[in-house]
């Protein structure tokens, strides 16, 4: 177990020098002057500008320059905003975009599971047909309709009820997550309804379940016990990918709902070729979604010890 | 044969030939059914999937929409129609055309008689009317004098007002003394408003207001449409009469476009990206990793570690970073980049999946069997396995389709992806978004195109993977 979690470990840190590598190579292809500042006129301030920001160094030094200060975990100085370090842009952009992030998956996977679930209980009766209507509509309707509409929802319910229940947009308090986190794990609920679906159906003909039956378990006994807790297990593994999804996602939500989280910040500093920012992010969430699916593979070998099998004796 | 035996036995005249045996052919002895090859096979399992074939007939039909109407049809899809904008879907319009010239209003009145200052703050003005037929270019209100009032307060709104304090937005005060009469110019539309008028005495009170209905019908200035080509603007019996305004079958935009030339050129972007993308990349895959499983050994361990790395990038931080390191020059329309940028992100997962298949065909019997025949690894190549390999990558194929469809439309809707004009649905559901509250087609239709495309395409995948998927399993 340990060698499998170490030998994971090196390759997400080459895996992350890989990114922080394409990502530097990505920025400085960038057509157009990062200085281009109506602010920076005289050539002299340029020289400056150039020499504080490292741009007049020659390619493989700003190179060697960028990766030493990475190590450090120093991301360095906004090009925008003035004495801005990217690593407090981070600090205080991040922790928005992953309690939103946190609360979709949150209820992404409990909907999922419990769609799921009663996608199999009534199979092919009218709930099972319904609910299979939803996944497919919220799988091919853009995420940004749902925002839109979610909006659209909020404003309706609130002159209906002739109060405000939920506010329209903005973020603060834990009312103003509701509708974007729900805007943001629709995609992956559907997609994990789908899965617990067809993986209900496959525990619910083993042979374990049979003999739970045959051996006179309550139903209830049956269904929580055994086949809901097995069908569970695949659901695991794809909460990698999924986390990928949601933080991602999370662009059109808040650029949509007006939350001032990290992935808003990206587009912003994209527009306004914020070379240090757009490193920084890239980096940054490059890698924490390695991470993030190195934690789902190690939380999935201590779950299902049959992976952690493989896994040993593959080394 | 057995016609020339009907006529002989007919006569009763039989020769020995006619009791020899027939002879034995093997053809009758068979059970003749027609063999079908894999991808025969695989069609005729997809024929009998109903939603499976709704789907192909939808993505035919948004081709021929996209693709082929515009060979017959000329869609214009800049040309801006000021006078219907955000104009919702519906027949052609007919139009007043009215002639614009300043209105010099009605006699002036004036009651110089002043109320004590409790009446004049109960009093209105009485009669309050419309001058002529209310239209979109100007609505003429005219109201008799009230004794006292130095000059009038006009207010417009969309609900009748309840309150004084209610009266909606306040559209001018009379300048004149005794001017009775008010003429609103101000972006009328074909809905009904509510006029208020409120008199001010000398010393600033305010009377009681009157209020009136009017709903403008849709106009046209005659110069407006005589440089329209819609009427002769010489012709001084024009005004008063009735045209047709362009039609606009799907509405229009917020800058007057037509939405349904936008909505057809506007899917030639999305489909030619959505169906281009992932069309090179299998392509790209099929070499990358029909050659790593092909090669084997340090090779391939090489080739599938940089196709890791490759997934590892954060997908759309990537896209919009390579978007934008390509950029876009003044007067493209940036697809090219937007491809570039799916092509060098959406190959690794499909390589994977070929080099796995070709690793798996690689140890089957009949590989072996062919080798030992003396198969070259050309011939082991086009027999064998592209079209054992071609099963996995036409199902990751059709669902590529969607995902870099929708990719598109995200990109272009957060206003990194094709540069305007350029339409393409994604960025016409940008530009609807502004509009939705009050126009909500220019949304929802290029919204519903995306849908019902990605649906389509996903649920042909899915009767795809289960028609091969029979042949698939091992």
């Amino acid at each position: 177990m340990l060698v499998f979690i170490l030998k994971r470990l090196l390759s997400g840190v080459i895996t992350i020098w890989f990114i922080a590598s394409a990502t530097f190579l990505a920025m400085h292809a960038v057509p157009g002057d990062p200085l281009a500042n109506p602010k920076a006129v005289s050539e002299e301030i340029r020289q400056n500008l150039a020499s504080r920001y490292g741009l007049d160094q020659p390619l493989p030094k700003q190179y060697l320059v960028f990766m030493g200060n990475l190590l450090q975990g120093d991301f360095g100085i906004s090009f925008t905003q003035k004495n801005r370090r990217v690593n407090d842009i981070i600090r205080e952009h991040f922790p928005v975009s992953a309690l939103l992030g946190v609360l979709a998956l949150v209820i992404a996977t409990a909907g999922g599971i419990l769609w799921g679930a009663l996608t199999a209980i009534y199979r092919d009766k009218w709930p099972d047909s319904l609910i299979m209507l939803l996944v497919v509509i919220s799988i091919s309707v853009p995420s940004f309709v749902f925002a839109l509409l979610g909006q659209l929802a909020i404003l309706k319910l609130n002159s209906w009820l002739g109060f405000s229940l939920l506010p329209v947009a903005g973020w603060g308090s834990l009312a103003h997550m509701w509708m974007p986190a729900l805007v943001l794990g629709l995609g992956t609920m559907a997609y994990l309804t789908r899965l617990m679906r067809s993986s209900m159906l496959e525990v619910a003909a083993a042979d374990y379940l049979r003999t739970a039956r045959a051996k006179g378990l309550p139903g209830r006994r049956i269904f929580f016990r055994h086949q809901l807790r097995n069908a569970i297990l695949p659901v695991v593994t794809v909460l990698g990918p999924a986390i990928a999804a949601i933080t991602t996602g999370g662009f059109v939500v808040e650029l949509v709902f007006a939350i001032p989280g990290l992935g808003r910040y990206f587009v912003q500093a994209v527009q306004q070729l914020d070379y240090t920012v757009i490193m920084g992010t890239t980096v940054f969430y490059g890698a924490f979604l390695v991470f993030m699916v190195l934690a789902v593979d190690i939380l999935y070998g201590v779950i299902d010890p049959r992976i952690r099998l493989v896994g040993a004796g593959g080394e | 044969m057995s016609e020339m035996a009907g006529r002989q036995s007919l006569d009763l005249q039989l020769s020995a030939d006619d009791l020899a045996p027939l002879p034995r052919s093997a053809a009758v002895e068979t059970v003749v059914r027609p063999s079908l090859s894999y991808w025969q096979g695989a069609w005729r399992q997809l024929r009998g999937n109903t939603r499976s074939m709704l789907s192909l007939l939808t993505i035919l039909t948004l081709l021929v929409f996209c693709f082929v109407t515009p060979l017959f049809i000329d869609f214009d899809t800049s040309s801006q129609d000021l006078t219907q904008i955000s104009q919702s879907p519906g027949l052609a319009r007919r139009s007043l055309v009215v002639d614009t010239a300043p209105w010099g209003g009605v006699a002036a009145q004036y009651r110089e008689a002043a109320p004590a200052a409790e009446v004049f703050a109960r009093s209105r003005v009485d009669d309050l009317r419309l001058q002529e037929a209310p239209h979109t270019e100007f609505v003429r209100l005219a109201w008799s004098a009230l004794p006292g009032a130095v000059s009038y307060r006009v207010y417009r709104h969309i609900l009748e007002p309840s309150a004084a304090t209610d009266l909606g937005l306040p559209l001018g005060e009379t300048e004149r003394r005794g001017q009775v009469w008010f003429e609103d110019r101000l972006k009328l539309k074909t809905r009904t408003y509510y006029y208020s008028v409120v008199a001010v005495s000398a010393t600033g009170a305010e009377s009681a207001y009157s209020t009136l209905a009017a709903t403008p019908r849709h106009a046209i200035s005659v110069l407006d449409a005589g440089l329209r080509g819609l009427v002769d603007s010489g012709d001084p019996e024009v005004a008063g009469t009735e045209v047709d305004l362009p039609r606009h079958l799907l509405g229009t935009d917020y800058l007057g476009r037509d939405l349904l030339a936008r909505l057809v050129v506007g899917g030639q972007t999305s489909l030619f990206i959505g169906l281009a993308a992932p069309l090179i990349c299998a392509v790209f895959a099929i070499l990358y990793g029909g050659l790593s499983g092909y090669l084997g050994g340090r090779i391939d361990e090489l080739l599938m570690r940089f196709a890791d790395f490759v997934i590892a990038l954060p997908f759309l931080l990537f896209m919009i970073l390579i978007r934008v390191a390509m950029g876009i020059g003044p007067g493209q329309s940036g697809v090219v980049p937007l491809l570039v940028a799916l092509v060098a992100l959406g190959w690794p997962s499909a390589a994977k999946l070929v080099r796995g298949q070709v690793l798996q065909l690689r140890e089957q019997p009949f590989i072996a069997a062919a080798q030992l025949l003396g198969a070259g690894p050309n011939y082991l190549i086009w027999r064998h396995m592209l079209p054992n390999v071609m099963g996995v990558v036409l199902v990751s194929l059709t669902f590529a389709i969607p995902s870099a469809i929708f990719t598109e439309a995200f990109l272009s809707f957060i206003g990194m992806g094709v540069a305007p004009p350029t339409p393409s649905w994604g960025a016409m559901c940008n530009d609807g978004v502004a509009s939705f509250l009050s126009h909500p087609h220019e949304l929802l239709l290029p919204a519903a195109f995306i849908s019902v495309t990605v649906l389509a395409f996903n649920m042909l995948g899915d009767g795809l993977r289960d028609a091969l998927d029979a042949k698939l399993r091992d």
